[in-house]
């Protein structure tokens, strides 16, 4: 719906959740009413000059405080007029500045607005005067983001020049209640602007330009002082964003606007082991695809037989067949797609590429067999009664069965397809699922979860395998378990059933099953024995993780065929000097 | 015995004034500071010493007000009292003995009759704070026994203690810790900061401290240059920091001003950062103050800051960050090339002052005249760097002339050797460069020295040299039709079998110059600079040489290298006498005969040195008396 105020530059829901607040470009604050069925316009507020940046509710509800150019108004709820417009200075380190904008506000109950700005200040208001109370000067550039612990005793917030500083509640003396603001401690993970910063009740979350979400621990609140209270830099998504056509050597690479299509090269040399080799034949960039309108792409998938093409955006799903003659390719988007199938949270394609699976935002599942040039709606599993969750994994197993798919709060639940029913839905467990997949012949479902563990469910026999609950008895080496990303991708190995292979971002692990597991005072990440030692020792150390870390950042790692592996690794460099110079600093000494 | 009784030391003054931090008075009026074995008490407007409290007998370490008279001064020292003086009238009112070398002393306003010391117990490094109380009595001297332990394993400087928010809790940091402790609760709450030998917190040692006057606030000074801003470290676990970085080296000391709105600190930059509401953004700066600020301290009333640096000096500063006066004490450098020389015309001991200037001290005021800039470059304070050195400096025709020896050498066979000729100006009442030699001998000027002769009339300087050649240089006119000028030439260079020149000197009446050649002495005419006659002890490189004067002008005194005084008679141009005397350093008394030697006894494993005086008119037995002395 339109708010009929040219572009919306903030939103704030109540606290109560019943309103919502948008800030336009023309200068309007709007209030709409949040209904479990609709949103309805509920009234304006005073229209102020220039656009409203930033807005903040006061936790009562009765008051806001929107933030615009050069001034931050506060409006009261009930009458919808401004009570104080205050103004902010435009000095800058004694210069005059064009304009001085408020990124952020925030409200807090006893009445105090604090305020960030593009002259890099952290301002504190009087909302019941409309007085500036304190003024700390923090950067030379904007400070762009702002976050209000629950306590209302921290906040923090991020600059443009990829600090975070940390703002806390301390008293004055120790005897007495009087309490200030003090800017306690900087953190500079970032290299770029920190566009978005979150305070959770026991640590800091920032992210912005430079692509990292950085979670930082407070350590005061955290109880024992182990490995998961360390600092967090997350750099990828924890989702796959790569699929291959193994058939025909193809890559689907899912960006945030495009997609491309790579044929992998080839070679016909061979080597010895740790070899680089020559290449007959390029890699060929065969298409790029972009999206229309500014929409993300939410997931994207190939058909194992290359010749299909499905991704969704937040409200569009596209699919496209793919026509091969000699080198030329052709693109042809399958049109007169059914009106439920509006976006899609994960697409996977069956093995022999005549299913598509879609897992809808709705929480259903549907079924679409694909014939050559069109498709035919086949069925759409709905979500059990009173579950409201998503799918976003999915797993076909390869003699097209089964598929398991699993929610964002645990729960997987395996249907069979050839009945179209639900088979049996796996114990609940207290983690999300990262990554699913179904062995072949045995049907065998690998789960991985978001804290590393790792379990193998018979679909057959509807229980877990008697590898897995081995391993649970034993539990996992430590070391194993301490791994900051979680596992992406699980695939096997068509002629060893005993092997699971399995990555995250910076390993790539093969589970052989048939030895033994290794516990904690063993050797997790061996490096491969040297060829001289003897047979005894490397039967001894060997164990059932072998771990390679060559590649990373790897974002995809699969088997093409019984000999090939393809990796996908993305440099952080390359991302890096994609984005825009950071402001730059002076540095002593330079 | 009688030479005994003669030789009397008279403390003429030049301690360091930069020892501790100075005090001001409540009405920021005086400034005391700690010198030597006094206190003195300076104004702040006129920078005179008002009085010196004179009465310790050891070295002083510590002067606070007396929180409840603001007229009188505590004042701690080594000698184990505590004093209590009337500063305006300059009296000793009360002596404390506690009996124990006392490091440092600090008062409360909420603790009247007792003090805080630092003590050194049992072992060497092991100090501690306590509280000592002082009974009431009327009497002059009182003994203070009474010692209650407050803190333990502290750092002994003071700027490493500090009081906060009215003497509830003491704040001590050591190494890479702070320990506060609350006198309230009796605990101690202790923060470490890593200490790891990692690049990045490997400089994170605590250097000083100092407490927010009203707020629950600590700074500390680190070795990396940084300051942190504690708060709430009443609890152990909630308690944070903030850092504040500007300076690039150690940070030397901090002071809170006295209400605590800004922040002062200084270090080796020489630069004075006053913080305002502990904000990085918002500070100010006061450049250019000469030397490593060591001390900061500020004024009750809140009017004046000052520092004490390095150079023994302590600058008053105005609120408004504008330097007031400077009282400026006797610069110590580590190396003093020129050694001690007396100005003829003010009397003031001249010696190193600053990096290349030289500073002219007045003794009986126990203060600095002036200094003169010597090298005129801008000097560079970094560590490494090889800098340009004032080796020599003489003083010739009763102070109308000063000539002066720079010299730098940055390899083996580069040396780069400057002398200066600089006139006193009568107008200005100073010296002014006349003329510059570049490179006046091809190595190492070994010695300088003016014909201080009546009778004659052109000023005559001689310069001695390893290169194995002495020059005489002459003042000439050096007028053109556009002014009348004088300038200095050399008029005459001598040798002797290539030998190096190790020193020169002229007779009292200036007609002879004696220049030794390693073991030889050689003996010229000034007048038309013939070689007379040589002496030659085979005694060792002659170190120093010197004429006697008056009755006793007819002998010439050489010390040589390997502790052998001689004597020789320039009559019979035969030795009169030789003694073994390892002399230092020998100088004549312009007023008498008398000559000082000073040489070095070794007692036990150090050695000392000791001074004698002798009368080269006396007899040989005499002065092998005098040598039996040491």
């Amino acid at each position: 719906m339109d708010a009929f105020g040219g572009p919306i530059w903030s939103m704030a829901v109540s606290p109560c959740g019943s309103q919502l607040l948008v800030g336009c470009e023309d200068g309007s604050v709007k209030l709409f009413q949040i209904t479990p069925d609709k949103i309805q316009f509920e009234r304006n507020f005073d229209r102020q000059k220039s656009r409203i940046l930033s807005l903040s509710w006061h936790p009562s509800g009765t008051h806001i405080a929107a933030g615009s150019i050069d001034y931050i108004s506060v409006f009261d709820v009930k009458s919808g007029s401004a009570v104080h417009k205050m103004l902010v200075d435009r000095q800058y380190m004694g210069v005059s500045k064009r304009k001085c904008i408020i990124w952020g506000v925030a409200f807090l109950s006893d009445g105090t607005v604090i305020s960030v700005d593009s002259a890099g200040k952290v301002q504190f208001w009087d909302s019941a005067t409309g007085t500036l109370v304190k003024n700390h000067l923090i950067a030379n550039a904007d400070v762009q983001s702002i976050a209000v612990s629950d306590q209302e005793d921290s906040f923090v917030v991020g600059t443009a020049e990829g600090t975070v500083f940390h703002f806390q509640l301390v008293s004055v003396t120790s005897n007495s209640s009087e309490k200030q603001w003090v800017r306690t401690k900087p953190f500079q993970h970032h290299t770029h602007d920190v566009r978005a910063v979150a305070h959770s009740p026991t640590a800091l979350i920032s992210g912005g330009t430079d692509t990292h979400l950085v979670i930082r621990p407070l350590m005061e609140k955290v109880e024992v002082k182990n490995y998961d209270a360390a600092l967090r830099k997350i750099t990828f998504p924890h989702r796959r964003l790569i699929s291959c056509s193994k058939k025909r050597h193809l890559l689907l690479f899912q960006f945030a606007h495009h997609l491309e299509l790579w044929r992998l090269g080839s070679t016909v040399a061979t080597g010895k082991n740790g070899d680089t080799l020559p290449l007959s034949k390029d890699a060929d960039h065969l298409l790029h695809l972009k999206t229309k309108g500014p929409e993300n792409i939410i997931c994207s998938c190939i058909s194992p037989c290359g010749s299909w093409i499905a991704y969704s955006t937040t409200s569009r799903f596209f699919l496209y067949r793919l026509n091969y003659e000699h080198d030329n390719i052709s693109l042809q988007r399958v049109s007169k797609m059914p009106a439920f199938l509006r976006s899609a949270l994960q697409i996977l394609f069956s093995e022999d590429s005549t299913k598509l699976f879609v897992a809808s935002n709705q929480g259903s599942l549907h079924i679409i067999r694909l014939l050559e040039g069109s498709f035919k709606h086949l069925h759409t599993l709905q979500p059990q009664s009173g579950t409201v969750e998503s799918m976003c994994l999915l797993a076909v197993s390869p003699d097209g069965n089964w598929l398991a798919a699993s929610g964002t709060s645990a729960g997987v639940h395996v249907y069979n397809i050839k009945h179209l029913k639900l088979h049996c839905t796996v114990p609940a467990y207290n983690f999300p699922v990262t990554a699913l997949a179904i062995a072949p012949n045995t049907n065998n479902l690998v789960i991985a979860h978001s804290d590393q563990q790792v379990f193998e469910y018979s679909i057959p026999d509807k229980q877990y395998t008697e590898w897995s609950r081995t391993i649970q008895k034993q539990g996992f080496h430590y070391l194993w378990l301490q791994r900051d990303t979680p596992i992406t991708h699980i695939s096997f190995h068509p002629k060893r059933p005993m092997h699971i292979l399995l990555h995250d971002a910076y390993m790539f692990c093969i589970i052989d099953k048939s030895l033994p597991l290794p516990n904690d005072k063993t050797l997790l990440y061996n490096p491969l024995p040297p060829t001289n030692e003897s047979d005894v020792i490397r039967r001894r150390t060997a164990h059932a993780f072998k771990i390679s870390k060559i590649y990373k950042p790897l974002l995809f790692m699969d088997l093409l065929d019984e000999r090939t592996l393809v990796a996908v690794e993305r440099p952080l460099d390359d991302i890096i000097a994609q984005l825009p110079p950071p402001i730059k600093k002076k540095k002593f000494g330079t | 015995m009688v030479e005994e009784e003669s030789v009397r030391v008279v403390r003429c003054g030049g301690s360091e004034l930069n020892f501790r931090r100075a005090v001001f008075s409540a009405d920021s009026k005086y400034i005391f500071c700690v010198s030597g074995d006094f206190v003195k008490v300076h104004s702040t407007a006129t920078e005179e010493c008002v009085h010196i409290l004179q009465g310790h007998r050891n070295l002083v370490t510590g002067i606070q007000l007396n929180p409840n008279n603001h007229l009188q001064l505590y004042s701690c020292s080594f000698d184990g009292t505590v004093k209590l003086w009337d500063y305006v009238d300059g009296i000793l009112i009360k002596t404390f003995v506690v009996g124990l070398k006392l490091h440092a002393l600090f008062t409360l306003p909420s603790a009247e009759d007792s003090v805080f010391v630092i003590i050194n117990k049992e072992k060497p490094d092991v100090f501690q704070l306590v509280s000592v109380k002082l009974p009431k009595s009327s009497s002059q001297e009182i003994e203070a026994k009474e010692l209650s332990f407050v803190l333990d394993y502290i750092n002994q400087s003071p700027k490493c203690i500090a009081f906060g928010n009215e003497g509830e809790y003491v704040a001590a940091v050591r190494d890479f810790y702070l320990s506060v402790y609350f006198f309230k609760k009796k605990t101690t709450s202790r923060f470490t900061l890593s200490s790891s030998r990692n690049k990045k917190h490997a400089k994170n040692n605590f250097t000083c401290v100092a407490c927010h006057p009203k707020e629950d606030c600590i700074a500390t000074g680190h070795k990396d240059g940084k300051i942190r801003l504690w708060r709430n470290f009443d609890d152990d676990k909630k308690y944070t920091y903030t850092c504040l970085h500007w300076h690039h080296d150690m940070v030397m000391d901090l002071a809170f001003s006295v209400t605590g709105t800004s922040l002062l600190s200084g270090g080796r930059e020489s630069v004075l950062v006053e913080w305002r509401d502990a904000t990085e953004k918002n500070k100010e700066f006061l450049p250019r103050l000469g030397a490593t600020i060591e001390h900061i301290s500020v004024s009750p009333a809140g009017d004046l800051f000052c520092t004490s640096h390095s150079d023994n000096k302590i600058i008053v500063i105005h609120r408004n960050l504008e330097a007031s006066a400077v009282i400026q004490g006797l610069v110590k450098d580590s190396n003093i090339f020129t050694g001690l020389m007396v100005d003829p015309r003010t009397k003031a001991l001249v010696l190193n002052g600053k990096p290349g200037h030289l500073q002219f001290y007045s003794l009986q005021h126990d203060k600095q005249l002036y200094n003169l800039d010597i090298i005129q470059q801008e000097y560079i304070n970094d560590y490494g760097l090889i800098q340009i050195e004032l080796t020599k400096a003489a003083f010739g025709c009763y102070g109308n002339w000063l000539a002066t020896v720079e010299q730098r050498q940055e390899k083996e066979t580069e040396l780069e050797l400057q002398m200066k000729l600089w006139m006193y100006n009568k107008k200005t009442q100073g010296f002014v460069l006349n003329t510059k030699v570049n490179m006046p001998h091809e190595d190492h000027i070994t010695a300088l020295c003016f014909c201080n002769a009546e009778k004659f009339e052109n000023p005559t300087l001689v310069t001695s040299s390893k290169d194995g050649h002495f020059k005489v240089w002459i003042l000439t006119d050096d007028s053109d039709i556009y002014k009348k000028a004088v300038g200095w030439t050399c008029d005459f260079v001598g040798s002797y079998h290539k030998y190096q020149a190790t020193n020169c000197c002229f007779s009292e009446d200036g007609s002879l110059l004696a220049v030794s050649f390693e073991e030889i002495v050689t003996i010229w005419d000034s007048e038309t600079w013939e070689l007379k006659c040589t002496f030659c002890q085979r005694a060792g490189k002659i170190r120093h040489l010197c004429f006697g004067r008056l009755t006793c002008s007819k002998y010439l005194l050489g010390a040589t290298e390997n502790g052998i005084l001689c004597c020789w008679n320039l009559l019979s141009c035969a030795l009169e006498w030789s003694a073994k005397l390892n002399v230092r350093v020998m100088e004549p008394d312009p007023n008498s005969e008398n000559i000082a030697a000073i040489s070095r006894s070794s007692v036990g494993s150090d050695c000392k040195y000791t001074p004698y005086f002798d009368n080269t008119s006396k007899s040989l037995t005499k002065i092998f008396f005098l040598t039996s002395l040491i």
